[in-house]
């Protein structure tokens, strides 16, 4: 039972003269675990925030969940389901753990600016419910004990693990991490890894763009390869791995 | 002894109206880094505004007791600064958003040359009277005499300050300012919507603009439709004094200033041998702002510009 949650077609991004997505088509389903790889310029931060609507595609067609995405808000896009994380950990620095998670429950809640100004029992029993929710996401990363420090405080994997509780705070649909182990020892990637194998099985469907090819291989189902702009490979890790063309993208041609 | 402490009084009561101004400026700075000059004439145009629905409701007979009357008056006046600080936003600052900074700056100043003229045409160019509708009761303090407007003046301001924390520490609205301010583009992709924040700042800025507007009126016992300019860049120095786009800072420095201003105006006479007098007030509030860009441009409180994201 396969079904589409994701689908683009014909992406294309262009900056000035470079093509930085040439004809994009990917198709992501329900409950799988994506991966988007490819070598360093290839295009892959350029199609998440053009799918998080930070960059606006310049043809394509974009559709998630049965909605029309193509050039809309970021905001629209949070509300329809799709979150993300960053290449380069980008949290409010200042505010504390707690409070980096509650805005991410920005977009799940219903009271009204001026609601939020008066203050009904209404609003502050949703402000009350936003905390709790908060917490029980540090907990669900593992982080509850940092919950009042200031975001620039926490250590660079717990950092990682605050982006992704954001991130779940606006109930995704799809979660996007932006190479989520970077920079993380080994102890800390295997722990990354079972943490996104736990949000999948609660139903999350997550794209993965990552480099760690070890990590990519053991946990992605299907796997696309970017390079220069276009994909050129996509399909299951084995299969990817061996596809000539993939290796060409990485490693070259060999000499004749 | 006596005139030392009249003049801390006098300060609070003046540095607490800078402080409200003061925050209009720095929470704009703080989301946009934009100086929205066009703040001073929406202060001007909250004074105005109340003042002429006093008289209108004098003038029809309305009975009401004074403070009832100027609280009836300010619930008018401060939508019409709200709806005029969300429209400068929406017309003179949005479409500017990526354009060099310059630019809107320039907008800035010229709005609030727009808004002065209008004003001028409104109100005319003479002074307006604040209408005699307050009680003109006086206190003794330790020798120094303090009216119960002031005292009202003190009072108000320490609630609506507090109000205003609240709401920014302690509320959704709040929050979404704070992450806004931090990083534009990363509330945006956590789902809010930074145009609505960025409008709401502009009128709750313009709201407490206007009841200071109000206030400064109050306590001079008149408008004018240029008082914005100079209210406004003694607010503007507040905030820069606070440093720029902190909140506490813009309270610190507006009440920092105005006590300066007060006991520099009171001590001036006689320090330079009566060859000035307090109605040179105003150097000490640019003397201020030059030493502090000189000395400290990131304010009191301010630490320079956190890395944005």
């Amino acid at each position: 039972m396969t079904e589409a949650l994701l689908e683009i077609n014909g992406i294309h991004k262009r900056f000035g003269g470079l093509h930085a997505l040439n004809d994009i088509a990917l198709t992501i389903n329900k409950g799988e675990i994506y991966g988007l790889i490819g070598p360093n310029g290839a295009g892959k931060t350029t199609l998440f925030n053009v799918l998080t609507g930070l960059y606006q595609p310049d043809e394509g067609k974009f559709t998630f969940n049965g909605r029309d995405l193509f050039r809309q808000k970021p905001y629209v896009v949070v509300e329809s389901g799709i979150a993300r994380t960053f290449q380069n950990i980008r949290l409010f620095a200042n505010m504390s753990a707690l409070e980096n998670v509650m805005v991410g429950r920005h977009v799940r809640s219903k009271a009204s600016v001026f609601g939020a100004i008066l203050r009904p029992p209404s609003a502050r029993k949703e402000e009350a419910n936003i905390r709790i929710r908060a917490q029980e996401l540090l907990d669900y990363v593992g982080i509850p004990q940092h919950a009042e420090e200031l975001a620039c405080n926490l250590s660079y994997g717990d950092q990682r693990r605050l982006e992704i509780a954001r991130a779940l705070a606006t109930d995704p649909k799809l979660l996007a991490l932006d190479e989520p182990a970077a920079g993380m020892n080994p102890k800390e990637t295997e722990e990354l890894k079972a943490l996104m194998q736990k949000i999948r099985n609660d139903g999350v469907t997550i794209l993965l763009i990552e480099h760690d090819v070890k990590l990519i291989m053991g946990l992605c189902d299907r796997i696309a390869v970017l390079d220069y702009g276009k994909k050129i490979a996509e399909g299951l890790p084995e299969a990817v791995k061996s596809n000539p063309r993939v290796i060409e993208a990485y490693l070259g041609v060999a000499p004749e | 002894m006596d005139i030392f402490l009249q003049q801390i009084i006098n300060g609070l009561v003046v540095g607490g109206i800078y402080a409200l101004i003061a925050l209009g400026y720095t929470m704009v700075y703080g989301i946009l880094q934009l100086i929205n000059f066009a703040h001073g004439e929406i202060v001007m145009i909250g004074a105005m505004v109340t003042i002429s629905c006093i008289n209108f409701l004098v003038g029809h007979n309305v009975n009401l007791s004074g403070p009832v009357l100027l609280t009836v008056s300010i619930a008018m006046a401060i939508p019409v600064t709200m709806l005029l600080g969300y429209l400068i936003e929406r017309v003179a600052y949005r479409p500017l958003r990526k354009a060099p900074r310059m630019a809107p700056l320039i907008t800035a100043i010229g709005l609030s040359i727009v808004l002065q003229q209008a004003a001028t045409m409104i109100w005319g160019k003479n002074y307006v009277p604040f209408p005699a509708i307050l009680p003109t009761d006086v206190l003794e303090i330790g020798g120094a005499s303090i009216t119960t407007l002031q005292v009202a003046i003190i009072i108000l301001t320490a609630v609506i300050l507090t109000g205003l924390f609240l709401l920014i520490e302690r509320t959704k609205l709040g929050r979404a300012m704070r992450a806004t301010a931090q990083s534009p583009d990363v509330a945006r992709l956590m789902g809010v919507n930074v145009n609505t924040i960025i409008s709401m700042t502009f009128m709750i800025g313009s709201a407490l603009g206007a009841i200071a507007g109000v206030l400064v009126a109050a306590n001079y016992d008149q408008a004018h439709a240029y008082m914005g300019f100079m209210v406004g860049l003694k607010a503007f120095t507040a905030a820069v004094l606070g440093g720029i786009g902190n909140l506490g800072g813009a309270v610190l420095g507006g009440i920092l200033l105005g006590i300066i201003e007060s006991i520099g105006s009171g001590y001036l006479g006689d320090l330079t041998g009566g060859f000035l007098g307090s109605q040179y007030k105003d150097i000490f509030a640019f003397l201020v702002l030059i030493l502090v860009l000189i000395f400290r441009p990131s304010g009191l409180m301010g630490e320079r510009v956190a890395e944005r994201a």
